[in-house]
């Protein structure tokens, strides 16, 4: 692992079991937002969590949270198992609009035969082949919203033309899992591409991330565990052709900082975060040592930021950002203001060309 | 005046949001975010964006201020082709309605939100979970456009690869709605989720809804669409009609017909409210209001745009004609598939023949023929003559209400509520503040009750007993 050189980049979750009403979101977002975080992300799924609990649509949510904040990026789960792509191409990149360039989407998939019966299209399938049809969905998704050169609106009054049509795009997309003729309906997103984002934890997600995520969530209870994973997922994107850092990949951690100010509790020794069964590893302790935490996995090279999840919203959010965020700001490890508009730009990554442009310059 | 629901009825009103179509007036490059301050909107026909936020923001607020019951947008899922390449004289390219007026929740507070999502190209439980999404997240003034589109030109953008037959599109419609009222209904009386199960001709489904049960229960149902089996889909599970109905006579027509059509589905006529689309022109004088009428028609029917309505019909290339000049005498070929996107003339030879009635009878030139023809400008006139019109149209049971259709965006909607919205206020024809929370209370609507309440009230359609020895009228 080569040290870090990087920006640190930070994210958090703001999820709510049971939580319908915007304030709840808009709260937690704003805090987030206080802390100058890159984004805020938004788990979802088709069936409740468990009997008796349930959520709302996690895009539907930020698009409600988007303008009530200003700069933070807003990052939902959506699944491309019983969903149509077409339709999830244009909800994200009208979270974009509406955002104004602070979208992106976490690929999900719905691996269970109780989500399978509440669409009753299809049976549920393995993992490996739902994360092959994901890829199709992030691509033709991409493909989507290439669809539009941005100067494809052109008004032009003298010909009475609205649209130059040579700008538009059949996607013509023909995959193993659906076809879709395109082009959108939505002209192209204001970030060219949102960011699309992967949960990296399981293996078969890793090509996936590799080919088509801007942002993978990883899972790691040692720096060196965590640079393992960082290395196998930017060799693969190596081997699709892509630059090994197009790929920014942060840790995933659950933090429990309550009563963190006055109790080091699991904090100290060697092993300051503890596996769970399921979901990220689990930080209990301090916001101190937290930001300890941060800054050595980062300056070690091992990760490029942190996912974070408050064990209980809004107390341990608010904790990280006034606790953890504010002493790596200090230490000048984390920037103190968002320098730029778009998740992308908090992201530092260039705003994608758009691929039928770029064909008809180099066929010039 | 024939005043059946007594002198108190009062005016519904909503606002279309000009994004995509035709009549959206634009010259030049975009406004940009913002409108300037202090200019009126419909004297400039330099159009805003229909895709930035700040234009939804700006109707939607002023609906609102203006008292409005919903703010509505359309949908269409595919880019219209004109001799199989895309159309390019509409304003087209429009965001995802959904996730548009989830946006607009957060910058408005009273006002509806009304999306057009199609029941042919989405399923049951993805679109009753974003619109009880909606409904939350709005504090309960979301409603759902279900329309009917079928075409295969449209779903070689789905999975489902637009195959379903034209008669089957209102069954499943009618399926697709009640299946979502079964899952709004399976939570909990303590507000969380609860199972459901449903199993019928087009879906079958089992499982646990994964959103409590909303703040109106069931979101508002809005139905848009002409045939007899559209008005009887509207007449068994809709809420609000939106209709082409705009002139006086065919409104009444119209709201006749659909009203009687309620007591087979246990339901009174309040319980559906008709509410044609209708466009206005304002004026300081009337002959004033006539002229911009008249000019923004012309720029509403561009020359191009002329030729291409006409080829509409026709099915044939016209490219050859002189806009300004005479009608062509060939006759149309009435199975021409030159237009895809668009809804078809049911019989092209008849509407021709009509045109060309009109263009002979008063000297019409293919431009000043498409202009006339094709006119939608429902109320021009002076603020006073336009409110006292509309009142009378409500009050003589030709409508509930409009949807209005402004020519401008975003600004196309500031003139009417500044100076038409408050002569409807003195007439005592429409609200002056709003009285409820939700959409359902804009609306009068009743809360829909629980399992219980509604099997009592029998609302399950049964289009499919109704259909047989009905004869198909087409309207459109
Ligand atoms: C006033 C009105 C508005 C409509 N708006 C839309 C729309 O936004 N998107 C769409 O796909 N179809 C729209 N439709 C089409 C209808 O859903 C339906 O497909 C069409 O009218 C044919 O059905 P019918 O034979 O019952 O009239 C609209 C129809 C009407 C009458």
């Amino acid at each position: 692992m080569a040290p870090s050189t990087g920006t640190l980049h930070l994210a958090a979750a703001i999820d709510g079991t049971g939580q319908y009403t915007a304030p709840y979101y808009v709260e937690l977002a704003r805090l987030a937002e206080r802390g100058t975080l890159d984004f805020v992300t938004l788990d979802d799924s088709f069936g409740p969590p468990g009997e008796g609990q349930g959520r709302p649509d996690a895009l539907s949510v930020l698009a409600r949270v988007a303008p009530a904040t200003e700069r933070v990026g807003l990052v939902p789960t959506v699944t491309t198992t019983h969903t149509e792509p077409f339709h999830v191409s244009s909800a994200v990149a009208t979270l974009d609009w509406v955002s104004r360039g602070r979208a992106g989407w976490t690929v999900g998939v719905s691996t269970t035969e109780a989500e399978a019966r509440l669409v009753g299209r299809r049976p549920a399938a393995p993992a490996g082949e739902l994360w092959a049809e994901a890829e199709e969905v992030a691509d033709v998704v991409a493909r989507l919203w290439d669809s539009w050169e941005d100067d494809a609106e052109i008004r032009d009054t003298a010909t009475g033309r609205f649209i130059d049509r040579d700008k538009l795009h059949y996607v013509d997309f023909e995959g193993r899992h659906f076809r879709v003729r395109g082009p959108s309906i939505v002209p192209r997103p204001p970030q060219g591409h949102p960011v699309v984002a992967v949960d990296a934890t399981d293996p078969v997600t890793w090509d996936t991330a590799a080919r088509h995520a801007t942002v993978a969530f990883v899972r790691a209870t040692t720096p060196d565990a965590a640079g393992r994973i960082r290395d196998e997922l930017r060799g693969r994107a190596a081997s699709f052709g892509r630059e090994r850092g197009a790929l920014t990949v942060l840790a995933a951690v659950t933090v429990d900082l309550a009563d963190g100010e006055y109790a080091a509790g699991l904090a100290t020794g060697d092993a300051p975060l503890t596996a769970t069964a399921a979901g990220p590893p689990l930080y209990r302790g301090g916001p101190v040592d937290l930001a300890d935490l941060i800054a050595g996995w980062h300056t070690a090279g091992a990760v490029d930021g942190f996912h974070i999840t408050p064990a209980a919203p809004p107390g341990d959010l608010e904790r990280f950002v006034n606790g953890t965020v504010a002493l790596l700001q200090h230490r000048g490890l984390f920037r103190t203001f968002y320098p730029g508009a778009t998740l992308r730009d908090h992201l530092g990554l260039p705003r994608p060309a758009n691929r039928y442009a770029l064909a008809r310059e180099t066929a010039q | 005046m024939n005043d059946s629901s007594g002198s108190g009825k009062q005016i519904h009103l909503a606002a279309h949001f000009p994004g995509v179509n035709n009549t959206t007036v634009w010259a030049g490059p975009p406004a940009g975010p913002t409108t300037t301050p202090g200019r009126c909107a419909s004297r400039n026909p330099s159009l805003g964006s229909q895709i930035d936020f700040s234009s939804f923001e700006h109707l939607a607020r002023t609906a609102e201020r203006g008292l409005f019951d919903f703010f509505f947008l359309a949908e269409g899922l595919r880019l219209r082709e004109h001799n199989g390449r895309i159309h390019d004289l509409d304003v087209v390219g429009r965001p995802e309605s959904l996730t548009v007026l989830t946006a607009l929740a957060a910058v408005t507070e009273r006002i509806g939100l009304a999306a057009t999502v199609n029941a042919t190209f989405n399923e049951p439980y993805e679109l009753a979970r974003r619109l009880a999404s909606l409904d939350h997240l709005s504090g309960g003034r979301a409603a759902w456009n279900v329309v009917t589109s079928s075409d295969a030109f449209t779903g070689e953008n789905f999975r489902r690869g637009g195959y379903l037959d034209r008669a089957d599109r209102y069954t499943r419609a009618a399926e697709f709605v009640a299946t979502a009222r079964e899952l709004w209904d399976s939570g909990t009386p303590d507000g969380t989720p609860g199972p459901f199960v449903h199993s019928g001709e087009h879906f079958g489904i089992e499982g646990w809804f994964g959103v409590a049960p909303a703040p109106q229960g069931h979101p508002v149902v809005i139905q848009a669409g002409d045939s007899d089996e559209g008005r009887e889909f509207a007449a068994s599970a809709a809420d609000v009609i939106f209709t082409r109905h705009g002139t006086l006579e065919a409104g009444r027509v119209f709201y006749t017909d659909v009203k009687r059509r309620l007591a087979a589905y246990g339901r009174d006529p309040d319980d559906l409210k008709i509410m044609p689309g209708v466009s206005f022109v304002l004026g300081d004088t009337a002959a004033e209001a006539q002229e911009r009428a008249a000019e923004i028609r012309r720029q509403q029917v561009s020359p191009q745009t002329a030729l291409l309505t006409l080829e509409q019909i026709w099915g044939v290339d016209l490219s050859g004609y002189d806009p300004e000049g005479p009608l062509p005498d060939i006759d149309p070929d009435p199975d021409s598939q030159r237009v895809q996107g668009r809804v078809r003339h049911a019989d092209p030879l008849a509407v021709a023949a009509k045109w060309r009635a009109l263009s002979e009878e008063k000297g019409l030139s293919i431009r000043q023929t498409v202009i006339e023809a094709t006119g939608r400008q429902s109320f021009i006139g002076t603020p006073e003559a336009v409110a006292a019109e509309m009142a009378a149209f409500v009050r003589s049971d030709a409508a509930d209400g409009f949807i209005l259709v402004p020519h401008l965006t975003p600004g196309g909607l500031d003139d009417f509520v500044d100076r038409v919205v408050p002569l409807l206020q003195e007439r005592g024809v429409f609200r002056t503040g709003y009285t409820g929370r939700t959409l359902r209370d804009h609306l009068g609507l009743r809360h829909p009750g629980g399992r219980s309440a509604r099997s009592a009230r029998g609302s399950a359609p049964d289009l499919d007993g109704r259909r047989t020895g009905i004869g198909r009228t087409d309207g459109t």
